[in-house]
C-alpha cells in the first residue's frame, strides 16, 4: 500500500445558496481544490452525495459533475452512505491512491438541500433511518437523536445545559470561520429558549439544512513531496457499520460503529487517541458530539457531557473538538460534511486556520457518521 | 396635487388566538407568539368575503371623501381571494356604492400587493386627468392550510382609498415599484391553499423587494428615513416589519402606529393599506408617510404621502382602524373557525 497525501483543498461559503445549483456549487469548490493542488490532470473522481435524487431529482450525478468540471472522460463514482457519504468518498479515494490504481484523485462531497420544502427535506433525510421499522412509524432524525439524548441523560445524568454547551462551543468556533453558514455566537440560555423540536432537543441543538460542497485532491505521498507542496498524509482510515435501526442496538447511548472505526483508523496510523491534536466530528445534534467523544475514547463512557462543561473539548482545551464550528455552526450539507471535515483538518495541520488555529497541530482526526450511527468513518491525518 | 381624498377600513369582528390554533395542532404557542410576534387574527364570518369587506371599506372612504359616488371614474379591487375565478369583484363593489355604470373596473391579483398596485393605477389615472376620482381597494380573506404556519397569520380585512385632486387629505409626492420574478409563494388553479418556500420567503423575497422599493423611492425623492413621521411596511408577521425597518434605518416609533399585525394577522392585500389607514387616523397636517407593500412573486410598491390640513376634518367621519381592531371583538374557538372558514364539509 502506498502512502497517501492531501495536496489540495477547496470549500466555498455554505448556506442557503438559492441562486446556485448543485453543479455550480460543486464545480466552484472542485476548481478551488484543483488550483490549490496545482495539478493539471485528474485520474479519478469520487463524490459523496446522499440524496440528489430526492433533493433535486438528479441521479447519475458524477457524469453530470465530471462534465461540468470539464473532465470527461475521467472515471467518476458517486458513493452513498447517508450523512457519512463524504467520509466514505474520502475512504474510497484513499483506497484508490493507496492501491496504485490511480495517482491523482479528486474527492468531493456535495448536497443541495434548499430546493425542496422543509417537509420534503425531512423526508429525504429520514431515508437514512430504517424505513420499515422507524420511518413508517413516524420517526424523524430529531426524534431519534432525542431518544438517544434521553437514554444518555437517564444513564449518565447528562444535563440539558451540557447539551446546550456543545452548541455554544461550536458556534463560538464557527464565529471564527468565514465559510460557516451561521458564523455567530449563541448562549446556553438562547439554546434552552429556542423552539422545542423533539424533547429534549431544541432547534439550536440541531444542525441546519445547508447547500454546500467540499473537495480535496489526493495523490501518493512521494508525488506530493516532489511537487514541493505542504504534505498532509492520511495515515489511518477506519470504517464500520452498525444496525440501521436504533431499536436494534444493545445500548442506545453508545455509538459502536464510531468506536470501531476509530480504533481501526488509530491502529492503522499507529497512534493513540491522546496523541491527536484536534478533532472534527459529526455533531448533527448536540447529543451526538457528546456520544462521539466517548466512542472515540477522548473521555470515559458517560463523561461526554462533563467534558464539554469542563472545557476539555473547547478550542483551547486539551482536545479541541470541531474547531471549524462543526455541523452545528458550519452547516450540514449531508454529502459534503465528511469531506469538509478533511478540509478543516488539512487547513489546521498546514497552520492556515486563522483565528481558530489550534496551535502547533500536527495530527488531526475526522469522524463522519450516517443516520444514528449505522455507519461511521474515521480518518487520521498527519502533517509531515 | 393629486392624492388621497378619502380612506376607509374594515376589519371583521371575529378573532382567534394563536393559543387556540396551536392547541389543535400540538404546536408550541409561545414560540409562535415570540418568534412571529403574533397574538390573534381576524376571521371573516360565513357571510363575509372580499367583496363585502371591500364594500364596507369603500363606504367608509366615501364618508370621508364626501363625494357623489357617480364622480368615481374607476374602481379597482386587489385581492388574492376574489370570490369568483371569472366575474369581477369590482362590478359588485361599483354597483353597491352606486358608482355604475359610467366607471372603469378590473380586479387585480398580485399576492399581498394587489391593493397597492390598484392604488398606483387609480392615482395615476387621476394624475393623468383621465378620471376625476378613482377608488382602489385592497381586501382579502386569506387562506392558510390547516396546520401550516400560515394558519396563525392568514386573516381578513379591507382598506379603501379614493384618489382625486380636490380636497386632498394626503398628497401623493412620489411612487416607485420594485419587481422581479421570485417564486416564494404561489397557488395554482384548483388548489385551495397556497404553498410557500419557507425561509425563501425571507431574504430573497420580502427583504430584498421591500429594501429595493424603499431605497428606490428615497433616492427618487431625495429623502432619508429621518424625513418621515411614519413608515408602513407589509406585515406578514410581527417581526419582519421591524427587521426591515431597522435594515433601512427607520425607528420603532415610526413603524408602530401602522403596525397592526400582532392583533390583526396578515390581511394580505389589505395589510400595508390598513397600516396606512391606521396611520392617517393619528396623523397631523404636514406629516410625511412612507408606505411599502410586498407581494409574493414578487414585488413592492412604495408611496410617499404628505398629510394636509384636511385630515382633521375627515378623521371622525368614519370608524377609525384601531377601533375596528380593538373594540367589539368576538373570540371564537377552532371549531367555529373551522366552520366559518369552510374547513368542515356540511351535509348537502
Amino acid at each position: 500500500m502506498r502512502d497517501v497525501a492531501v495536496i489540495g483543498i477547496g470549500m466555498t461559503k455554505w448556506g442557503e445558496l438559492w441562486e446556485k445549483s448543485l453543479r455550480t456549487i460543486f464545480v466552484e469548490t472542485a476548481l478551488l481544490a484543483i488550483d490549490d493542488a496545482g495539478v493539471d490532470r485528474l485520474d479519478s473522481m469520487v463524490v459523496g452525495c446522499m440524496s440528489s435524487g430526492l433533493f433535486i431529482g438528479q441521479e447519475h450525478l458524477t457524469s453530470l459533475l465530471s462534465d461540468y468540471l470539464g473532465k470527461n472522460p475521467v472515471p467518476a463514482a458517486r458513493v452513498e452512505s447517508a450523512c457519512s457519504s463524504g467520509g466514505l468518498a474520502l475512504r474510497q479515494g484513499f483506497i484508490e491512491v493507496a492501491s496504485g490504481i490511480s495517482d491523482i484523485v479528486l474527492v468531493g462531497g456535495v448536497e443541495k438541500m434548499t430546493d425542496v420544502t422543509g417537509c420534503e427535506a425531512t423526508y429525504a433525510l429520514g431515508t437514512a433511518a430504517d424505513q420499515e421499522y422507524e420511518g413508517y412509524h413516524g420517526l424523524t432524525f430529531p426524534a431519534l437523536y432525542a431518544m438517544m439524548a434521553v437514554a444518555h441523560m437517564h444513564k449518565y445524568g447528562t444535563t440539558r445545559e451540557q447539551l446546550a454547551m456543545v452548541a455554544v462551543k461550536n458556534h463560538e468556533n464557527g464565529s471564527k470561520n468565514p465559510l460557516a453558514q451561521f458564523p455567530f455566537k449563541i448562549s446556553v440560555e438562547a439554546v434552552l429558549q429556542s423552539v422545542l423540536v423533539a424533547d429534549p432537543l431544541h432547534i439550536l441543538d440541531c444542525s441546519p439544512i445547508t447547500d454546500g460542497a467540499a473537495a480535496v485532491i489526493l495523490c501518493p505521498a512521494d508525488m506530493a513531496k516532489k511537487m514541493k507542496k505542504p504534505v498532509v498524509r492520511i495515515t489511518g482510515s477506519g470504517h464500520a457499520t452498525d444496525t440501521i435501526a436504533l431499536s436494534s442496538r444493545k445500548d442506545m447511548a453508545w455509538l459502536e460503529s464510531t468506536h470501531l472505526a476509530g480504533q481501526k483508523a488509530l491502529a492503522m496510523a499507529g497512534q493513540k487517541i491522546g496523541d491527536i491534536d484536534l478533532f472534527e466530528v459529526h455533531d448533527c445534534f448536540t447529543i451526538a458530539e457528546i456520544m462521539i467523544t466517548e466512542a472515540l475514547g477522548l473521555v470515559e463512557q458517560g463523561r461526554g457531557g462533563k467534558a464539554v462543561e469542563e472545557g476539555l473539548t473547547a478550542l483551547k482545551g486539551k482536545f479541541p473538538v470541531n474547531p471549524s464550528g462543526g455541523l452545528k455552526a458550519k452547516g450540514h450539507p449531508v454529502g459534503a460534511t465528511g469531506v469538509a471535515q478533511a478540509v478543516e483538518v488539512v487547513k489546521q495541520l498546514r497552520g492556515e486556520a486563522g483565528e481558530r488555529q489550534v496551535k502547533g497541530a500536527k495530527r488531526g482526526l475526522t469522524q463522519n457518521m450516517g443516520g444514528t450511527g449505522g455507519s461511521s468513518l474515521v480518518h487520521v491525518f498527519e502533517a509531515d | 396635487m393629486a392624492g388621497i381624498v378619502g380612506y376607509g377600513a374594515y376589519i371583521p369582528r371575529n378573532r382567534i388566538k394563536v393559543e387556540e390554533i396551536a392547541k389543535v395542532w400540538g404546536a408550541d404557542a409561545p414560540s409562535y407568539k415570540k418568534g412571529l410576534m403574533l397574538e390573534e387574527k381576524s376571521v371573516p364570518s360565513p357571510d363575509q368575503d372580499t367583496i363585502t369587506m371591500a364594500v364596507e371599506a369603500s363606504k367608509n372612504a366615501l364618508k370621508r371623501a364626501g363625494l357623489d359616488p357617480k364622480a368615481i371614474g374607476a374602481v379597482y379591487v386587489g385581492s388574492e381571494s376574489h370570490p369568483y375565478a371569472v366575474k369581477p369583484s369590482g362590478t359588485v363593489l361599483a354597483e353597491a356604492i352606486n358608482a355604475t355604470p359610467e366607471v372603469h373596473t378590473a380586479d387585480l391579483e398580485f399576492a399581498c400587493k394587489a391593493g397597492t398596485e390598484g392604488m398606483f393605477i387609480a392615482l395615476s389615472l387621476v394624475q393623468l386627468g383621465a378620471i376625476e376620482y378613482g377608488l382602489a381597494v385592497g381586501a382579502d380573506t386569506s387562506q392558510g392550510a390547516p396546520g401550516d404556519p400560515l394558519e396563525y397569520s392568514a386573516a381578513a380585512g379591507a382598506a379603501a382609498f379614493i384618489f382625486g385632486k380636490d380636497k386632498v387629505v394626503a398628497e401623493a409626492l412620489q411612487t416607485y415599484s420594485f419587481t422581479t420574478d421570485t417564486p416564494d409563494f404561489w397557488r395554482r388553479e384548483y388548489q385551495y391553499y397556497p404553498q410557500h418556500g419557507g425561509r425563501f420567503t425571507g431574504d430573497p423575497a420580502y427583504f430584498k423587494h421591500i429594501t429595493g422599493a424603499a431605497e428606490g423611492i428615497l433616492a427618487k425623492a431625495g429623502m432619508k428615513p429621518a424625513d418621515f413621521n411614519y413608515v408602513i411596511f407589509h406585515q406578514p408577521n410581527g417581526k419582519f416589519p421591524f427587521r426591515v425597518g431597522e435594515m433601512l434605518g427607520f425607528t420603532k416609533k415610526q413603524i408602530e402606529p401602522g403596525w397592526l399585525v400582532s392583533k390583526l394577522g396578515n390581511t394580505y392585500s389589505a395589510s400595508s393599506p390598513l397600516g396606512l389607514t391606521a396611520t392617517l387616523d393619528i396623523s397631523k397636517p404636514g406629516d410625511m408617510i412612507l408606505i411599502v407593500s410586498y407581494g409574493s412573486g414578487a414585488g413592492s410598491d412604495a408611496f410617499i404621502f404628505r398629510v394636509t390640513e384636511r385630515i382633521d376634518e375627515v378623521k371622525a367621519l368614519a370608524p377609525k382602524t384601531r377601533d375596528l381592531l380593538d373594540k367589539n371583538k368576538v373570540y371564537i374557538d377552532y371549531g367555529v373557525y373551522a366552520k366559518y372558514r369552510r374547513k368542515i364539509r356540511k351535509a348537502e
